[in-house]
């Protein structure tokens, strides 16, 4: 799911702010040296941020600065894509920023490994109020061995199921409890001419959400541990076949039309899809609000949008208030910082503070905040926001996309091989087999 | 013509250490970033190296895994199978494209201008056009087959493992033609007239003066597009990343790709460079076994006798 942030909007948005970031780095001089008195301490953070957030990140940390005379925080932003190559490359060198923008999981991790990464367990610990400030789902994804490696520095994103309300009103459908439901569903939609889902599947990690629910309500969060764990054929989990085989079951009866391989989330088709009317529903995660609000306002202003989560499944031994998505993106300090204690009060009093969280609520996202029920009672779509926090509030488990949360090479495998999978191309044990090899490596 | 005499011997002398002052900028920058990155990708192609972490020795074990490896044996079959389908695709169409621009009559410019204009677009540019196009729900080829009432024909052109290849390798050609049929207009403009005029005083018709003047006569030109398109398919990159990524499953990744997604996405650097290398290699192999036996070197004049 690395890919979501990539939206013709958000491109123009990030190429006009990169470009405004030079300028203004121009003018006042890389990172603080030049404007710092001489005993501040200067730390530089490299995040990814566009349009409205990169805005709220800049005001705060320039508050944050006044507030605090012995420190200078400078935020530089870049995109997407180039970003994750320019801080594998600063990390190769063993030069990265003091604070870096990350996703947790298998990318943070390989960092850690490399001991590049500071641990903040024990400024956590020493903070009860701020560690304590957390859903504590969200800190899932930047922690390893029990220490944390990360601090939330956006909003909650888990993946529910989007719908059209039109189309169900039209057709008389109601919301499905169960996979059961589910699938009857899809015969009604289809039997109208209509696509049940959109999937856009040229992006290859919207297959993922499909093979994490199933097999999370199928057997639970720790099939996915044993993966982690490298334990040998931990791919051939029963879970697993089972998954892939309703995976297949789903796609031949036409759940997702005949094209969905070629269809990209990333420019915008699969999302679109649900909101022209071609299609009933779309399982996404919860950024997808953001892009329906970017390329057709009107369909959220007259409250076409409708959204449940993921049904739980027949037979299945995990809990169905498991969440699968993005916990959380977050803030890392890197172990070559020369001012580690300022990079800490840096997480402490700027990132997510108060302020943070109320602007971060009036731009419709969710931080992963406790307590904040009645912030988001009184923002615009008040409903939706509650509806997202609330999932989050009461999951048991919230398990990072698959892809984060493994090394890059068997993300990668995972991914082609569920492409093969949807395109039943492959069975479900020969994906087991193939996915059993890359164990370990 | 003494004095010429006298002078070229004495010439010749320090005329070389000039020669290779001259040209020494351009053998630095040679050495630097041609020779010097294949000598690091040759040592790296011996260790496993992911980027960041210290790179391990592991002896021959990629070049080892390098054949024995499924997926890429894959991807060299489907480079190989490009390689052959571009060529096929764009040779006849060029060569007929670039011997009918080679015409004097002026409409044929403004044509040309036309068949040119895909040589002008970005590679990206193209890409991202023709996904836009091919697009199973809003694009522009299955709204019009649906307008006109062939929904049966609509497909998801670039989903399809099936059909993926073969439309990838269609807008590669759609991308390439004008660039050889530049080349064949060039070629064809050479062919001096008088061949032409002997041949219709002999009474030859077009196709005869077609296939036995203006073909043989571009001999040299088939060759030279030809190493073009062979060994430019052993680069095609960035369209087919554009459009496919690779996919669907592994049905468009050929070996540039792999190599791509190998050392960058899976961050193997070592085994990447193996593929690295053996890309290069095939490339340098690939055009010195055209010239060799298509006679290129030798230069041999298709004009004797004129």
């Amino acid at each position: 799911m690395q890919q979501r942030r990539l939206s013709r909007r958000d491109f123009l948005q990030t190429t006009s702010a990169v470009s405004l970031a030079a300028l203004l780095s121009g003018c006042f001089g890389v990172g603080g040296q030049s404007g710092g008195s001489s005993n501040s301490q200067s730390i530089v953070v490299w995040d990814i941020s566009n349009g409205n957030d990169q805005k709220l990140i800049q005001d705060i940390t320039a508050k944050f600065n006044q507030t605090h005379s012995s420190i200078h925080a400078t935020v530089q932003f870049f995109q997407n894509d180039p970003y994750k190559q320019k801080l594998q490359v600063a990390m190769g060198a063993h030069q990265p920023p003091d604070i870096f923008f990350g996703w947790g999981g298998g990318i943070l991790k390989s960092y850690i490994d490399a001991g590049d990464v500071y641990d903040l367990t024990p400024d956590l610990n020493a903070d009860p109020a701020w560690r304590d400030r957390f859903l504590p789902s969200s800190l899932g994804a930047a922690t390893f061995n029990n220490h944390i490696y990360g601090i939330p520095n956006d909003g909650v994103q888990p993946v529910v199921f989007l719908y059209n309300k039109d189309i169900f009103a039209k057709y008389k459908l109601s919301i499905p409890q169960t996979w059961g439901d589910l699938l009857a569903l899809v015969k009604t939609v289809k039997q109208q001419g209509l696509q049940p889902i959109a999937l856009g599947g040229a992006s290859k990690w919207t297959y993922l959400m499909y093979e994490m629910y199933l097999v999370d309500r199928l057997g639970g969060p720790q099939v996915f541990d044993a993966i982690m764990a490298n334990q040998p054929n931990a791919w051939s989990n029963p879970a697993i076949i089972k998954a892939n085989t309703m995976i297949q079951d789903l796609v031949a009866a036409g759940a997702f039309g005949s094209g969905f391989a070629s269809v990209s989330y990333d420019t915008g088709q699969a999302s679109a899809l649900l909101y022209t009317g071609k299609a009933a529903m779309h399982l996404m995660g919860t950024w997808d609000f953001g892009t329906i609000t970017n390329d057709d306002p009107a369909f959220i202003q007259q409250g076409k949008l409708g959204w449940f989560p993921f049904p739980a499944v027949e037979g299945g031994v995990g809990d169905p208030s498991n969440l699968t998505g993005v916990p959380c993106n977050y803030y890392s300090v890197a172990k070559t910082s020369k001012a580690i204690q300022a990079c800490v009060t840096y997480l402490k009093d700027a990132v997510l503070n108060d302020e943070a969280v109320d602007r971060r609520i009036a731009l419709g996202e969710i931080p992963p905040v406790k307590g904040i029920e009645n912030k988001l009672s009184n923002a615009p779509h008040s409903d939706w926001l509650l509806f997202v926090y609330r999932l989050v509030q009461k999951a048991a488990h919230f398990q990072l996309a698959w892809d984060q949360a493994l090394p890059p090479q068997p993300a990668q495998a995972l991914l082609t091989n569920l492409d093969q999978l949807f395109l039943r191309q492959i069975s479900p044990q020969q994906f087991s087999a193939n996915m059993n090899q890359t164990i370990g490596t | 013509m003494s004095v010429t005499a006298r002078i070229a011997p004495t010439r010749r002398g320090p005329a070389s250490w000039p020669a290779l002052l001259w040209t020494a900028p351009a053998l630095c920058f040679y050495a630097l970033f041609a020779l010097f990155p294949l000598l690091v990708a040759l040592y790296l192609s011996f260790t496993n190296w992911n980027g960041i972490a210290q790179a391990a020795w592991v002896g021959p074990a990629n070049w080892l895994h390098f054949f024995s490896d499924p997926l890429t044996l894959h991807a060299v079959g489907l480079t190989i199978e490009m390689m052959i389908l571009t060529w096929v695709l764009q040779t006849p169409l060029s060569l007929l494209l670039g011997v009918f621009m080679a015409g004097q009559q002026r409409y044929r410019a403004v044509l040309s201008v036309f068949y040119f204009l895909p040589l002008l677009f970005s590679t990206v540019a193209i890409g991202i056009t023709w996904v836009s196009i091919l697009d199973p729900n809003f694009g522009l080829i299955n709204v019009t087959l649906r307008a006109v009432g062939l929904s049966s024909w609509a497909r998801g052109w670039l989903g399809d493992p099936n059909l993926a290849f073969y439309v990838v390798a269609i807008v590669i050609a759609w991308q390439f033609i004008p660039f050889h049929s530049l080349l064949y207009m060039t070629g064809a403009r050479q062919i001096p007239r008088e061949l032409y005029d002997v041949a219709e005083l002999d009474g030859a018709g077009r196709l005869r003066k077609f296939f036995s003047i203006t073909l043989p006569q571009l001999k040299y030109t088939i060759i030279t597009s030809s190493i073009f398109m062979l060994t430019g398919s052993l680069t095609y990159f960035d369209l087919i990343w554009v459009m496919t990524g690779g996919g669907p499953g592994y049905a468009t990744r050929i070996l540039p790709l792999h190599m791509y997604v190998t050392a960058f996405v899976n961050e193997q650097v070592g085994y990447g460079s193996v593929i690295a290398l053996v890309l290069a290699a095939s490339g340098i192999a690939l055009s010195l076994l055209l010239l060799r036996v298509t006679g290129f070197l030798r230069m041999s004049s298709q004009l004797e006798g004129l």
